[in-house]
C-alpha cells in the first residue's frame, strides 16, 4: 500500500486494485475527486463500479493501493470509522429500516450517540428534531413523517436512504444507482435534490441513465473491466470513440 | 410533533408506558402476594429455584429475541454465579471447627478427599461476601467480554457463533469436572449451610431468599426494559434485522453484541447465586450443554421478545417437567422433544405472541393501549454462514 | 526410557498414532454428512448425531438376528448391513426434511432449536423401542484381531478397515457431487436457489435428497462405528458438540478444511490425553481451538467471494 502523499483532493485513490480469487475486480485504479465536485461513473456491467464504492466504504478489503479522504488513509479501516470520518453510503437496493417510520429511520441515522454508552442517554431533543424536520423537506417527504417506511413507493424509500445520509452530515456520499426505478417527474426531483445537496460536499454516483447523468454531472469517469476507460466532462465522454464501442460493440 | 420531556425519564422507560405497567404489577402480585399466600414454604423454595432460571430466560430475551445472538451457552454464566456463591458457602461451612477430622482442617470436604493439602490461591477471595458478590457481577462481564470480543470482532456469524457457546459451556463442564480438588468435580458442592452466620436452610430463611429473588429478577426485567426503550434497544433491534445498514450509519456493531451479551451474562450469573443460596448446592450437572439449551426453551416458550413471558415460559415449562418426568418418564421426553419443534415451528412468537395475538385486542377494548409491536427477528443466512 | 530400542519407540510412535488417524476418520466421518448439511445448505441439525445412531443400531440390530437365526452368515452380513443403514438413515432423514426442515430454511437458529427437540425425541425412540442399555454389534471374524506389518508394529485390523471405509465414503462423495446430475443440481440449488429454480430444478425435492443423503451417509458412518465402539441412545450426544466445532475449525464449505481440521484435532486430542487426564486434555484442546479460531475466524480453509 502506497504511503502518505499529502494531497488537496477530498478523495484520492491510487493504484487501487482488488482480486477476487484470482480475477482482478479493480485493477490500479487511479482518480481523484475535488471538494464540492459531482462526479458520476458510469460503465458496462461487471465494470468494477460497485466494487469501487464498496472499497471506498470499506465493505470490501483492498489488495493494493491507497484510498486517501481529506489526507486520512481509509484502507484497512472499519465501515463505521469511514463513515464517521465523513463518508456516506447509499446501496443499490434501498436499504432502509422498514418497520419504522421515517422520523425514526432519520433519527436513528442522527450522528450523535453512536457509541454504547452515547446510545443509552441519547434524548431527542428539540435541536435534533429540527434537524430531521428540515432534512425531511429536502427529500420530499416532510408530510410523511410518522408512516412506516414500507409503505413508501420505491422512489420514496430512495429519498429516504438518501436523507438518512444527509442526517449524518457527510463531506462525501457514494450513490449506487439512486435513481434506478423512479418515474422520470422523480428523477427530475432527485436531480434537482442532489444537485441542492452537493454544495458544500462532494458526491460520486454510479448510474446507468444517460440523461440524469447529464443533467447533474460535473465530469464524469468511465470504468471498464476494472480499469479507467475516459474521464471528462459530459461532451467530451460522449464524443470518446473507445467509449462508445465498449458500450456499443461497434 | 414536539418532545415530551416524559418520555426522556428514566423510570417512564423501564416501566413501559400502561401496557408495561399492568405487565408489571400482573407478575408482582402474582409472585410477591398470590404464591407467598398458597403455597407452602416448601413449594415456594421451589418456586425461588424455578425463577433463578428466570434470570437466564431474561437475559436470552435480550440478547437472542432483540439482539440476535442465539447463546446455547448460557449455562456458563449461570455456573460461574452459582459456583462463586457456593464457594462462598462452602468455604464458610469448613471453618476449622467443623472439618476438624479432616487430614488438613479448614478446607473444603472434597479438597480434603482429593489430597489438596491447601486452600488455591483462587479461592482466597470467596472468603469475603462483599467480594463474592463482586465477583458474582465481574466474572460474567470479564468472560462474556473475552468470549465475544474475539468472534464479533471477527464477524463470525450467529450460527457458528452459537455452536461456539455450546463449545464454551462444555468447556467449562470438563474444566469443573477434570478438577476435582478445586471444584468438587462431578458430585458438585454440597452441604452449604449459612451466608455470613445466617443458616439458609430454615424456612424464615427460605421465605427471605424468594423474596429477594423475586424483587432482583423485577429489578432486572426493569433494568432491560429501560435498555430496550432507549436508542440503543432501537439499535439493537435494527442490527438484528439489517446489520449492514446500520454499520454504515456509523455504529460499531460489534460494541453493541458485546455490550447485550455481557447484560445477559450479568443476569444469569446473578440467577445462578440465587440458585445456590436457595437450593443449597451447585453441581456441574445443572450448567452443561443440556441445561443451557433448556433455558432458550423457556425463553422461546415464553416469547423471546417478552421480558415477562420469559417469566411466565419458565414457570411452565419447570412445572410440566417437575409434574410429569417422575411420574411418566418416556412420555415426557417425547412431550418436551416435541416441545422444541412445536414452538419453533407453530409459535416462533411463544406464548407472549399469543397473548399480542388474541388477548391484547380484546383487553384493548377493555383498556387503552397503543404500543406498537415489535416484530420478531426475520433471519437471514447471509453470506459468512458458509455458502460454498 | 533407555530400555526401548530406537526400533521400539518408533513402533509405539506409529502404532500410537494409528488410533489418532482412527479418531480423525471418526471426525471426518460425522463431519461428511455435516458438511453437507451445514456447509452447503446452512441448516444446522442437532439431531445429525442420531442419524449416526440410527446407523449403528442397524448394524447391531442386523447383527443381533443374524447371530441368533443364521449364525453361519455372521461373517457375509456386514456389507448388507451398511447398505441398510444408509437406506433407512436416508429414509428417515426424506421425511425429517418435509415435515420439519423444509419449514425452517429462513431461520437457521429455529432449525438449531427445533432440531435440538427432535434429537431429543428420537433418544427417547431409541430407549422406548431398542432399549436402553449398550449393545453391540458382532463383528464377523475377519474383522477382528491385527495386522502385524512389522515384528514390533501391529495394527487393530478393525481400524484399517475404518481408514479404507472412511477413504471410499469420502471418494464416493466428492465424485457423486462432482460427477453426477444430482449432485449438480445440489450444488446449484444451495448456491443460488432462485436461479435454479428459475432454470426448472424441482429446488425442493433437490434439497429433500440432499438432506436424505447427507442423514444416510451418516447413518453408513454409524454402522462403521460399531467397530470401533458400542452404541447407546444417547451415544451422539457426546459428539454433536464436537463434529460441529471440527467442521467450524476447517472452515464451512470446505471438505478440504474438514479433512485437515480432523487431522489437526484428533492429533491434538492425541497428545494432549497422552500428558494428562481425559477430562484435562478436552479442556486445553477447547482452548487451543478456541485460540485457533480468534485468528482465523471463518476456520482454516475459507473462501474469499464478493459479498
Amino acid at each position: 500500500m502506497s504511503s502518505g502523499s499529502s494531497t488537496d483532493y477530498l478523495l484520492a485513490v491510487e493504484d487501487l486494485t482488488v482480486s477476487f480469487d484470482g480475477f482482478k475486480a479493480v485493477d490500479s485504479l487511479t482518480f481523484y475527486v475535488d471538494a464540492d465536485e459531482l462526479r458520476v461513473i458510469i460503465g458496462p456491467n461487471g465494470a468494477g463500479k460497485t466494487t469501487v464504492l464498496d472499497l471506498i466504504s470499506g465493505k470490501t478489503a483492498a489488495s493494493e493501493g491507497s484510498i486517501k479522504f481529506n489526507n486520512q488513509e481509509l484502507l484497512g479501516k472499519r465501515e463505521h470509522a469511514i463513515v464517521r470520518a465523513g463518508v456516506g453510503r447509499k446501496f443499490q437496493t434501498p436499504s432502509i429500516y422498514e418497520d419504522l417510520t421515517v422520523l425514526e429511520n432519520l433519527e436513528i441515522s442522527f450522528p450523535w450517540g453512536r457509541t454504547v454508552w452515547g446510545s443509552l442517554t441519547f434524548n431527542r431533543t428539540p435541536e435534533i428534531s429540527d434537524k430531521i424536520h428540515k432534512v425531511a423537506e429536502e427529500i420530499y417527504l416532510s408530510d410523511k413523517l410518522d408512516e412506516k417506511a414500507e409503505l413508501l413507493s420505491h422512489g420514496q424509500k430512495q429519498w429516504l436512504e438518501i436523507g438518512m445520509l444527509l442526517v449524518q452530515e457527510p463531506e462525501l456520499m457514494l450513490l449506487d444507482e439512486p435513481v434506478a426505478g423512479m418515474s422520470v417527474k422523480e428523477r427530475e426531483a432527485t436531480a434537482k435534490l442532489l444537485k441542492k445537496v452537493a454544495k458544500g460536499r462532494s458526491i460520486i454516483i454510479i448510474e446507468h441513465d444517460m440523461e440524469f447523468v447529464e443533467s447533474i454531472a460535473n465530469r464524469v469517469t468511465v470504468l471498464h473491466m476494472g480499469k479507467i476507460l475516459a474521464e471528462g466532462n459530459m461532451a467530451e465522454i460522449k464524443a470518446n470513440e473507445t467509449v462508445k464501442h465498449v458500450y456499443l460493440g461497434d | 410533533m414536539k418532545t415530551k420531556s416524559s418520555e426522556n425519564n428514566a423510570i417512564t422507560k423501564a416501566i413501559g408506558g400502561k401496557e408495561g405497567l399492568v405487565a408489571l404489577v400482573v407478575l408482582a402480585v402474582l409472585l410477591l402476594v398470590v404464591l407467598p399466600l398458597f403455597l407452602s414454604v416448601f413449594r415456594l423454595n421451589l418456586t425461588g429455584k424455578y425463577l433463578s432460571y428466570a434470570f437466564v430466560a431474561v437475559g436470552l430475551v435480550m440478547c437472542w429475541g432483540y439482539g440476535g445472538i442465539l447463546s446455547l451457552g448460557q449455562g456458563l454464566f449461570f455456573g460461574l454465579g452459582g459456583y462463586s456463591m457456593a464457594m462462598f458457602l462452602k468455604l464458610e461451612a469448613s471453618d476449622p471447627e467443623s472439618t476438624k477430622i479432616q487430614t488438613t482442617p479448614g478446607i473444603p470436604d472434597f479438597m480434603d478427599w482429593n489430597q489438596v493439602t491447601e486452600l488455591p490461591t483462587f479461592w482466597i477471595p470467596f472468603k469475603s461476601l462483599p467480594a463474592t458478590l463482586a465477583l458474582v457481577v465481574v466474572l460474567p462481564i470479564v468472560f462474556s467480554y473475552l468470549l465475544s470480543v474475539f468472534y464479533f470482532r471477527g464477524r463470525v456469524g450467529p450460527v457458528v457463533f452459537a455452536i461456539l457457546t455450546q463449545s464454551m459451556v462444555a468447556c467449562l463442564w470438563y474444566v469443573i469436572v477434570g478438577n476435582q480438588g478445586y471444584f468438587g468435580g462431578i458430585n458438585g458442592m454440597t452441604d452449604l449451610k449459612t451466608l455470613a452466620g445466617w443458616d439458609i436452610r430454615t424456612e424464615e430463611a427460605q421465605r427471605t431468599l424468594y423474596f429477594v429473588c423475586v424483587g432482583l429478577l423485577l429489578v432486572s426485567i426493569l433494568v432491560c426494559r429501560w435498555i430496550l426503550a432507549t436508542r440503543l434497544g432501537r439499535v439493537l433491534v435494527a442490527q438484528r434485522d439489517k446489520e449492514e445498514r446500520v454499520r454504515f450509519s456509523g455504529y460499531n456493531i460489534s460494541s453493541f453484541r458485546i455490550f447485550i451479551f455481557c447484560v445477559a451474562a450479568v443476569i444469569s450469573s446473578i440467577g445462578g447465586a440465587l440458585f445456590t443460596l436457595q437450593v443449597g448446592f451447585m453441581s456441574p450437572n445443572l450448567i452443561g450443554v443440556v441445561p443451557s439449551i433448556d433455558m432458550v426453551i423457556f425463553a422461546a416458550v415464553g416469547g423471546r421478545l417478552s421480558l415477562y413471558g420469559a417469566v411466565y415460559g419458565t414457570l411452565l415449562v419447570t412445572l410440566a417437567k417437575s409434574l410429569f418426568s417422575e411420574s411418566y418418564p418416556n412420555l415426557w421426553m417425547f412431550f418436551y422433544g416435541s416441545l422444541f419443534i412445536v414452538i419453533v415451528i407453530l409459535l416462533p412468537k411463544g406464548l407472549a405472541g399469543l397473548y399480542q395475538d388474541y388477548l391484547r385486542p380484546w383487553g384493548a377494548k377493555l383498556i387503552d393501549f397503543r404500543k406498537r409491536r415489535v416484530p420478531v427477528q426475520k433471519e437471514t443466512v447471509t453470506s459468512q454462514e458458509g455458502k460454498a | 526410557m533407555g530400555e526401548y530400542t530406537f526400533q521400539e519407540i518408533y513402533s509405539i510412535i506409529v502404532m500410537q498414532s494409528f488410533g489418532g488417524v482412527s479418531l480423525a476418520c471418526i471426525y471426518v466421518l460425522m463431519g461428511l454428512g455435516l458438511f453437507i448439511v451445514f456447509g452447503q445448505m446452512g441448516v444446522i441439525n442437532m439431531a445429525h448425531a442420531e442419524f449416526l445412531v440410527i446407523g449403528s443400531y442397524t448394524m447391531c440390530l442386523v447383527s443381533k438376528f443374524i447371530a441368533e437365526n443364521a449364525p453361519g452368515l455372521l461373517n457375509y452380513y456386514f456389507i448388507f448391513a451398511i447398505a441398510l443403514a444408509f437406506v433407512i438413515a436416508f429414509g428417515v432423514g426424506y421425511l425429517v426434511e418435509w415435515a420439519l426442515i423444509s419449514r425452517l430454511y429462513s431461520r437457521p437458529l429455529d432449525t438449531l432449536l427445533a432440531t435440538w427437540g427432535l434429537s431429543l425425541v428420537m433418544q427417547q425412540c431409541f430407549r422406548t423401542f431398542i432399549g436402553a442399555r449398550e449393545m453391540s454389534a458382532t463383528l464377523p471374524s475377519w474383522l477382528m484381531g491385527s495386522w502385524a506389518i512389522t515384528d514390533t508394529i501391529e495394527v487393530p485390523l478393525n481400524g484399517i478397515l475404518l481408514l479404507g471405509l472412511t477413504i471410499a465414503l469420502t471418494a464416493s462423495l466428492i465424485i457423486f457431487l462432482k460427477k453426477t446430475r444430482l449432485g449438480l443440481r445440489m450444488r446449484a440449488t444451495t448456491q443460488n436457489r432462485e436461479m435454479s429454480g428459475a432454470l426448472g430444478i424441482n429446488t425442493k425435492r433437490t434439497d429433500r435428497l440432499t438432506f436424505a443423503i447427507a442423514c444416510g451417509t451418516s447413518g453408513i458412518a454409524g454402522a462403521f462405528f460399531t467397530t470401533i465402539a458400542s452404541t447407546s441412545p444417547t451415544a451422539g450426544t457426546a459428539y454433536i458438540v464436537d463434529a460441529y466445532l471440527v467442521l467450524v475449525v476447517g472452515g464451512l464449505g470446505s471438505l478440504a478444511g474438514l479433512f485437515v481440521a480432523s487431522g489437526f484435532l484428533a492429533l491434538l486430542s492425541s497428545i494432549l490425553e497422552f500428558f494428562m487426564a481425559g477430562s484435562i486434555a478436552k479442556v486445553w484442546l477447547y482452548v487451543i481451538i478456541f485460540a485457533v479460531l480468534t485468528k482465523f475466524t471463518k476456520g482454516l480453509f475459507s473462501e474469499r467471494i464478493r459479498s
